[in-house]
């Protein structure tokens, strides 16, 4: 980075941070995803806490209190997303993006810049809000049902994975609304990567697709936000979320060198 | 001061801007001119690094723009008015503008009220009338006081009002010594604010020259004269060498005299005249013989 890398990427940054607060979409979005967090917890809780009884010894055994908590993260990724595809896709909508080019040639710049403030914003609110449905679902979960505490092995780091899984989500989005310019393109390219090519890979005979499947952008990173080891090839968590990180990298170096390339 | 060189843009087999070779000085207005479809917007968006060129180069103030740090500081623009985020409020936008470059705060509020927009600043700015997003990108192009300014159709949406506003303060930025290069296809507000012209067709450069220049080449050369007098006064300029018509209400068009020997003649026999002016080709008609052949669009007339 040259000589005047640093402040430049600073007042774009402050920028980004002017436009991301002043669009109203964008904090109803935002308190979507909290109370999704926080809902989730709380009806998926509530309902394995009933169901405990008919739950048989190895279903038990299985058991997640912490990943259960979480559940939310499912839906809750989906609107984390959509924030980051609109972040970058909105901006071509309008045609707001050539304003932003012609304030800040230096495209990749724009890029980091929105990533900073989304991801702050994202990984914060995230993190915050995994907390207190971790908190929520324990409370609910009590007895009978098998509870964890935050000092329980994994747990702890499995609550500050949620955030950052989400984090990770929301830079995808923005990475394929940088790369396909249109909302609904992005969004359905998201919604495919997370939700789709699961069930594409689940059809694939033997135990070729269970190897695969592992490896897939929302398997491996939910890895993150698990403290139990589900199927036999699950990746561990630093493992998945690795892998997970990998495929936003690439989503993010492919989007720099094609909005470098193409006319705004 | 913007310079092109070579500067040339294909979108697939089509050749938006082909070759443009040219200065834009600064102290003057430099009116962009030709039809729809001519390549002006194309080289604007180039100038401002926007669109790569396909070959050749453009630089404002000795490089290009894509190398410009603060480039707001240096160029301001206007490209499309629209071309704004719907859910932001004006002061929102100019504010995020400033951000991004460095500039002072304070910028938004004066350029706001320089446009006349205070009163809606904090309105979204998809409730604005087109000639308000047309203010808005105006304000956003004054925004980093800059020595060079681009403008895209400017007077697009405004209100008489409002035309003379953009016409008076696109002057008084080239007499402050600035850059101002400002596209339009309507030729008769180019007559009134531009300085100096670059006509183009069809992505070529057909003329690189002042108003008065364009004008001067394309005209006709012939007098209007009035008089009560006007059949006498024929005769007397036939027999001096003026080729005439008309003469039926008073009114005799000359050729191959000069307004100044009419008058003269005139006066040597003591001849009223009502009206003694000389016919100048309109911008408009330079225009239009200008680009005649280099219309890419040109409306099918049904015969």
């Amino acid at each position: 980075m040259t000589a005047t890398g640093l402040p430049r990427l600073r007042a774009v940054a402050g920028a980004e941070w002017i436009k991301f607060r002043s669009v109203r979409s964008v904090p109803a979005v935002l308190l979507a995803t909290t109370l999704v967090l926080l809902l989730g917890a709380g009806l998926v809780s509530a309902g394995f806490r009933s169901g405990w009884s008919t739950m048989t010894a190895a279903e038990r055994a299985a058991f997640d209190p912490t990943y259960t908590s979480l559940r939310g993260i499912d839906l809750a990724q989906l609107l984390v997303g959509a924030l980051g595809v609109q972040t970058m896709a909105g901006e071509y909508a309008a045609g707001q993006i050539r304003t932003t080019f012609a304030a800040t040639p230096q495209r990749g710049l724009v890029l980091a810049g929105k990533a900073l403030v989304l991801g702050s914003v994202v990984w914060g609110l995230s993190t915050a809000a995994c907390l207190t449905a971790f908190l929520l679902g324990q409370s609910l979960l009590g007895s009978p049902a098998r509870h964890a505490g935050l000092g329980d092995p994994g747990v702890s780091r499995a609550v500050a994975g949620g955030g950052l899984y989400l984090l990770l989500v929301g830079l995808l989005g923005l990475a394929l609304g940088a790369l396909l310019r249109r909302t609904a393109a992005a969004l359905a390219a998201l919604f495919g990567l997370l939700l789709v090519l699961p069930l594409v890979v689940g059809m694939l005979p033997g135990a070729a697709g269970d190897r695969i499947a592992v490896y897939l952008p929302a398997a491996a990173g939910s890895q993150l936000w698990t403290v139990a080891r589900g199927a036999d090839h699950a990746l561990g968590p630093w493992q998945g979320g690795g892998v997970f990180l990998l495929y936003v990298a690439a989503g993010a170096a492919a989007a720099l060198v094609v909005l470098r390339r193409r006319d705004a | 001061m913007i310079e092109a060189c070579g500067l040339s843009k294909a979108y697939g087999d089509t050749i938006a801007v082909d070759g443009l070779d040219f200065r834009v000085e600064p102290g003057l207005v430099t009116g962009f001119l030709g039809p729809n479809g001519a390549g002006k917007s194309t080289t604007m968006r180039m100038i401002l690094g926007l669109d790569r060129p396909t070959s050749g180069s453009v630089t404002v103030g000795g490089s290009g723009y894509r190398g410009k740090v603060w480039p707001l500081r240096e160029v301001g623009a206007l490209l499309d008015a629209r071309a704004v985020h719907p859910g932001r409020s004006g002061h929102n936008h100019l504010h995020s503008l400033a951000a991004a470059n460095g500039i002072a705060r304070r910028r938004v509020d004066e350029v706001l009220e320089q446009v006349g927009l205070t009163a809606v600043a904090r309105r979204r700015v998809g409730g604005y009338s087109l000639g308000m997003a047309q203010r808005l990108g105006i304000a956003a192009a004054l925004l980093g006081d800059p020595g060079v300014l681009l403008l895209d159709e400017p007077v697009n949406g405004l209100d008489p009002d409002g035309i003379l506003w953009i016409r008076t303060l696109m002057r008084s930025l080239a007499a402050e010594g600035r850059t101002v290069l400002v596209s339009s296809h309507l030729m008769s507000e180019m007559a009134l604010t531009a300085h100096h012209l670059l006509v183009i067709g069809r992505g070529r450069l057909l003329a690189d020259t002042s108003l008065a220049d364009l004008i001067a080449r394309h005209s006709a050369d012939r007098v209007e004269v009035r008089s009560p007098d006007a059949v006498r006064l024929a005769a007397v300029l036939r027999a001096h060498g003026g080729e005439v018509t008309g003469a039926v209400d008073g009114t005799l068009t000359v050729a191959g005299l000069g307004s100044a020997r009419i008058g003269e003649l005139a006066a040597g026999h003591g001849w009223v005249l009502h009206q003694l002016r000389d016919l100048t080709a309109s911008l408009e008609e330079a225009y239009f013989r200008l680009t005649q052949d280099a219309v890419s669009y040109r409306a099918a007339v049904a015969a």
